[in-house]
Formats: structure tokens, C-alpha cells, sequence
């Protein structure tokens, strides 16, 4: 245990987590609106993969982390039609989503497999913080997806439980015949944080293939975006907690390759276990709380979750 | 209109939708149970030939290849397919119809790969009669070992199953790859990482010759034939789909909810652990890499697109059968396989968009027939309401 670099784990621990942090941001969002994404692993597949593409043609980064925005958001489209339009079960056409998702990474991203990515985010230690013991080589000295999420997380955070449109989004989530009522699209609403939710999905997806690990891969995230959907359930739909969530798992993945690095006596097979058995016992801990809490078992999700809108006609 | 014939037109509408749930929306189930998937794989057939055109290649040529391979050439291989797909189907179509989302198929499937594995390489001296049925039992065992967890930790914390039973998938094939890269690795086998050969007893035995179709197949008709009298026969049948339809009026019937779960997420994964035993055995005669090109998650599509019929999931998983094995045609013709798993998606949303849509019609032709019923649109009642 000694060989282990406490500081150098830390840090791997916050670029793991980000990818995650960006999903479960993404799904925070769509979730809020009432809408259940299971797609999130798809999303982030195309997203790295589109993005990867894009960054190769063009040779800017930047365009591929725009790429990837665009491609996370366009399947969320699809999702977003079949069930906010036309009522289809938001379980089963998330399932398709993560089938449709996977199988466009896999076979638009084949002739990609085994390269290099052309321009990626570089890590890009900020001046003076950098220098602050311990903190500064974990947090500050990161790429630009990490320092973006570092933004992103109290944005988020005021803008669902301090705006007005935050207001309102919570309020379709909750109960959608209310909000409709009150004159707030719930369709259009569900539409948008859909779409952004995709979005920030997609970029997720990017922040791997364009930042912390700049090559493509097939099945690059390897389950990042099925834990992603249980952190959402860890964080009680608050990006804040999703904060504690991405990077508990960051930790994991970081602590397990450490000790597979520092040679410990354990399979690694059984280490690489330990992120997936940990998004259950997060899930565990999270129900077992409320259940103390309640006194029986429960949900904190919003109450319109998963189910299709239809304003019947009145008569 | 007065507030009694409101009401009794609201109640019209109710039971026309009430009439006709989700699952079975058409007049004619059966038929259309069959041909919904039929014309929803045309339409991907036809999405798949626009990617294939616009990756520039020769969409006509690669897809009636498929089709010729899958379904005349080698139907027998898309029967060989189908078998650990059916039992699979048939195993989620359980949790399914309480509304559990069991999506851990996958790792079932390999919880009954390695009890199966396990009793293979221990007992290599066993005659047939006595190892087949052990490795019965331990299939069915190790896959439910492996849906215990997530029913488990439904029942008690109300833990969300979608999650739990999918990072169990992770682990399993994390489990699998440790004990092929580790302790069961065959010596002889040249640093592959493969266990070795079973014995010949230890196959199951090929039912048609000059095909791979083996005793699975049996394994999986007998096993519909058992989910279809359970589901439609049994007091526990109906307790499940009580549970399915509605939770909370299942807990005020006295349904035994927290037994429920777990005993369907055993019998779930026990049906997805036979059918890794049964492919272990049956084709494989070793564990290796790789085993499931996916079937657990396939098996999910089929059981929803079959909409939980048990007669229906064969028929499905034979459809499906056929795409899984074409995954070997586009390999060969130079197409990814990438494409099998687009093009399981597409079916999907297919059936799943025309279904909603004919749900949407049917509730629109209900309100239209109340409507006429009473002579006024809804507008009219709005005015008058207000």
C-alpha cells in the first residue's frame, strides 16, 4: 500500500470522474423534465465517436467537442419523439437508444479503432493555482473538460433551483398537468432538457475519446453510462451530489488501478469489478437512507418520472 | 350535458383504453404478435441498406446475402441461435411481466456458463446420464444465483433494477475472463485463453446431424411450454401480472410482493443461466472469450417485441437467430458487425413507434365515438363547462 501515490491517484480520480460528472449532469436535466433516459451509454458512444471523427477530419478539437454536443443531442431527439410524442415506454426506447447508440459507434467507429486522436484537450495546469500543495496538482492541473465541469456544476445547480425556467422544469417533472395548467409547454419542456441532456451526454462521451484517453476504442466507456444513470439515483437528482457521485467512482476506478499498478496480491480482474459493485452499494446506501428516513422504501425521484404526458380532452 | 352523462362518457373512453392494454392492443394478438416484428425488420432491412449506401457499399448484394445465409443457406445456424436467445427471452419475459426490469440477462447467462463450466471440468469422468442433468441443475442454479442480488435488493430497498442488474452483467464477464485467464486455463491450450475441451459427455448431444442443433433446443420448447402454463395457468401467473398492471392494487389484494420479486428474478435468471449452460455445452464444449455476442441484451427485444408470449418469443428469437448469425455473413462480406446491433435497435423502435401510434388512433377513434355518441365536440363541452 505504501507504493501508492496518494496526490497522482487524486488526481486520475477527478479525470475519471468527469465523464461520468457530464453524463449524470446530462441525465439530472432530462430526468427533472420527467423524461427517463436509459440511452446514456449509447449517447456517449456516438458522442466519443463522433467527436473523435470530427476532431480527425477537421484537426480541431474544438469543432469535435461541438460534433459531439450535436451527436448526443440528436439521438436524445430520437428518444425524445418516441416517448414525449408518441408515448412510447421511456424504458424500452432508452434500451433501443443504447442498441441504436452503441451500434453507430461500432460501425461508424470501426475504421477508427487503434487511432490516435489529432488534437485533444492537453492537460493545462492554471497559473498560481496549480502551485497550491496537493490541491493544485489534483484540481488544477487538468484539462479543459475538468475545469469546464468544475463551471458547469454550480451553474446547473442555481439554474434548476434558483430560475424561474429551473422552476418551471422541475415543475414538469413533478407534475406535469400542473405545470400545464399553469401554461408552461410540458411537451416543449421535455423536449429542450431532453436535448440538452443529450448534449451534455454526448460531450461526456468526448471528454474521454478527446481528453482523457485520446484514442478510440470500440466500447470505449465500458458501462460509464449505466453508472451514470444510478448515480443520478445516488445524487437525488442534484448536481451537486452528482459532484460526489463522479468523483467517488473517479476514486475507485483511480484507487483500483493504482493498487493493480502497485502489484497487490489481488486479481485484477476482481479490482476492475469494484467501480460496478460500487454504483450498487451507492444505490443501496441511497435507499436504505431514505428508507430511515421515510420508514419505508422510496423513491426521490420526481413524481412525473417515466410517465407519458397526454393532455386528455376534457368533456 | 350534465355532470352524470360526463362522467359516463369519461368512463366509455376509460374502458375502451382500459379494454386494451399495452401489451395487447390488437384485436388479433397472435397474428399480429408475429407480424409486427415481420414488417418492422423490413423497415430496418430498408434503414440498414440506407447506411450500408451511404458507407458507400453495395447495399442490394449484402443484404439478400444476409438474408439467403441466415434463412435458406444456414437456417440451421439461425436455429442454433435461437436456442440460448429463446430461454433467455423466456426468463426476462418473467420479470417483464411484473413490471421488473430484469436487464442482467447477460451476466445470467454467464452465471450458468461458469456453474456449467465448473461441473464440466470437475467431473471430467461422469457418464452423460448423470453430468447433463447435473449441469441442468447447476445452469439454472448459477443464473439465478445471479438474479438473486438485484430481486433481492428490489424486494427489500426497492434498489432500482435496471442498474443492479446490469453492473452484475460487468462483473460476470469480469468473472468470466479471470477464471479463463487464471485458474481454468487450459495448460494444452497455448496460452489462449480458453479452459479446456469437456468431455464428450459432457456436450449435449446434436439432435439433427450435419447440423450444430443440439439438445438445447429441446431445453427451450419444454421450457416455453412450463412459462406459458405458469404465466397463464397458475395463481402465481396472475399474481404477476397483477403486479405488472398495478403495484399498489397487488399490495391491497394481499399479493405476497417481496416473495414475488425475489422468485422472479430467480426464475428469470435460472431461464438465462440454462441457456448459457445449454451454449456452453451445447456449441462451445469449452469456455472461451465471447461466448454471448450479446444474447442477453437481445433476449430483452425479443421477450418485449413478442410481447411476453411465450409461443411468440420462439417464433421472435428464430427472426432474431437470423441477425445474430448474419453478424459472421457481414464479417466476411467486409461490413461491421456494429451493424446487428443498429439494426436491433431500429426493429425495436420500429414496433415500439407503431404500436404507440396505434394505441394513439385507437384512443382517438374512443373519443371521437363518445363524442358522436352525445353530438358535441370536445370544444362545445369546454365552452359549457366554464
Amino acid at each position: 500500500m505504501a507504493d501508492i501515490d496518494v496526490v497522482k491517484t487524486l488526481a486520475s480520480a477527478v479525470v475519471a470522474g468527469t465523464p461520468v460528472l457530464y453524463a449524470t449532469l446530462g441525465e439530472i436535466l432530462t430526468e427533472r423534465s420527467g423524461v427517463l433516459n436509459l440511452g446514456l451509454e449509447g449517447m456517449m458512444l456516438v458522442g466519443g465517436m463522433a467527436g473523435f471523427a470530427a476532431t480527425a477530419a477537421t484537426g480541431n478539437v474544438f469543432i469535435g467537442v461541438a460534433v459531439s454536443l450535436i451527436a448526443g443531442a440528436a439521438l436524445a431527439l430520437v428518444h425524445a419523439f418516441f416517448t414525449v410524442s408518441i408515448g412510447v415506454n421511456q424504458v424500452v426506447s432508452g434500451l433501443s437508444l443504447t442498441l441504436v447508440g452503441t451500434g453507430i459507434a461500432s460501425y461508424f467507429g470501426k475504421p477508427l479503432v487503434g487511432q490516435a486522436a489529432k488534437d485533444s484537450f492537453q492537460t493545462l495546469p492554471i497559473p498560481l493555482l496549480s502551485d497550491i500543495p496537493v490541491i493544485g496538482p489534483i484540481l488544477f492541473t487538468q484539462n479543459l473538460f475538468v475545469y469546464f465541469s468544475f463551471l458547469l456544476v454550480p451553474a446547473l445547480f442555481y439554474f434548476i433551483y434558483r430560475t424561474r425556467p429551473g422552476l418551471n422544469l422541475r415543475a414538469v417533472g413533478e407534475s406535469p398537468s400542473t405545470a400545464d395548467a399553469q401554461g408552461i409547454s410540458v411537451i416543449g419542456t421535455r423536449y429542450l432538457y431532453t436535448l440538452l441532456g443529450g448534449a451534455l451526454v454526448g460531450m461526456g462521451g468526448a471528454s474521454i475519446s478527446l481528453g482523457s484517453n485520446p484514442n478510440w476504442q470500440e466500447n470505449i466507456t465500458a458501462g460509464r453510462g449505466w453508472i451514470a444513470v444510478g448515480l443520478v439515483i445516488f445524487a437525488l437528482w442534484n448536481p451537486w451530489r452528482a459532484f460526489v457521485g463522479a468523483y467517488l467512482f473517479g476514486g475507485m476506478e483511480a484507487f483500483q488501478f493504482s493498487l493493480q499498478v502497485a502489484g497487490v496480491p489481488i486479481s485484477s480482474y476482481f479490482l476492475r469489478m469494484l467501480p460496478y459493485l460500487l454504483t450498487i452499494a451507492a444505490l443501496v446506501f441511497t435507499q436504505w437512507r431514505l428508507k430511515d428516513q421515510t420508514g419505508r422504501a422510496s423513491s426521490a425521484a420526481p413524481s412525473g418520472l417515466g410517465l407519458f404526458y397526454l393532455r386528455r380532452e376534457r368533456g | 350535458m350534465s355532470l352524470r352523462q360526463r362522467a359516463v362518457k369519461e368512463l366509455e373512453i376509460q374502458k375502451t383504453l382500459v379494454a386494451l392494454p399495452p401489451r395487447q392492443i390488437y384485436p388479433s394478438t397472435a397474428a399480429l404478435a408475429v407480424a409486427t416484428p415481420v414488417l418492422s425488420v423490413l423497415v430496418a432491412l430498408v434503414i440498414a441498406a440506407i447506411i450500408l449506401f451511404l458507407s458507400g457499399k453495395d447495399a442490394f448484394f449484402i443484404l439478400t446475402e444476409i438474408v439467403h445465409t441466415s434463412f435458406i443457406q444456414n437456417f440451421s445456424e439461425t436455429v442454433v441461435k435461437a436456442i440460448p436467445l429463446t430461454l433467455a427471452a423466456l426468463g426476462v419475459s418473467l420479470a417483464f411481466r411484473a413490471r421488473l426490469w430484469n436487464i442482467g440477462a447477460e451476466g445470467q447467462f454467464y452465471g450458468g456458463v461458469l456453474v456449467a463450466t465448473a461441473l464440466a471440468l470437475g467431473f471430467p469422468g461422469l457418464p452423460a446420464p448423470v453430468i447433463i442433468p447435473l449441469m441442468v441443475a447447476g445452469g439454472l442454479l448459477g443464473g439465478a444465483i445471479w438474479g438473486l442480488l438485484p430481486g433481492l435488493l428490489r424486494a427489500w430497498l426497492d434498489v432500482n433494477e435496471i442498474i443492479s442488474s446490469l453492473m452484475l452483467n460487468y462483473v460476470a464477464l469480469l468473472l468470466t475472463d479471470y477464471f479463463i485467464f487464471g485458474p481454468w486455463r487450459d495448460p494444452k491450450g497455448f496460452n489462449f485463453p480458453v479452459t479446456a475441451t469437456f468431455s464428450d459427455a459432457a456436450r449435449l448431444p446434436v439432435l439433427v446431424t450435419n447440423t450444430r442443433i443440439h439438445l438445447g433446443l429441446v431445453f427451450a420448447i419444454i421450457a416455453a411450454a412450463l412459462v406459458w402454463l405458469l404465466v397463464s395457468r397458475t395463481k402465481w401467473g396472475f399474481e404477476l401480472k397483477v403486479m405488472g398492471d398495478n403495484l399498489k392494487a397487488a399490495r391491497y389484494a394481499g399479493i405476497n410482493i417481496t416473495r414475488n420479486i425475489v422468485i422472479a428474478f430467480l426464475l428469470s435468471g435460472a431461464l438465462a443461466g440454462l441457456a448459457g449452460m445449454s451454449e456452453v455445452t451445447g456449441i462451445a464444449g469449452r469456455l472461451q472469450q465471447n461466448l454471448s455476442p450479446g444474447y442477453g441484451y437481445t433476449a430483452i427485444i425479443i421477450a418485449w417485441l413478442a410481447r411476453l408470449n411465450p409461443w411468440a418469443i420462439i417464433l421472435v428469437a428464430v427472426l432474431f437467430g437470423g441477425l445474430v448469425s448474419s453478424g459472421f455473413t457481414m464479417q466476411r462480406v467486409g461490413v461491421s458487425s456494429g451493424l446487428v446491433t443498429l439494426l436491433q435497435g431500429i426493429v425495436l423502435f420500429c414496433v415500439l413507434g407503431g404500436e404507440s401510434l396505434y394505441r394513439r388512433l385507437l384512443y382517438q377513434a374512443a373519443l371521437r365515438r363518445s363524442n358522436q355518441g352525445s353530438n358535441q365536440g370536445p370544444d362545445q363541452l369546454k365552452d359549457k363547462e366554464s
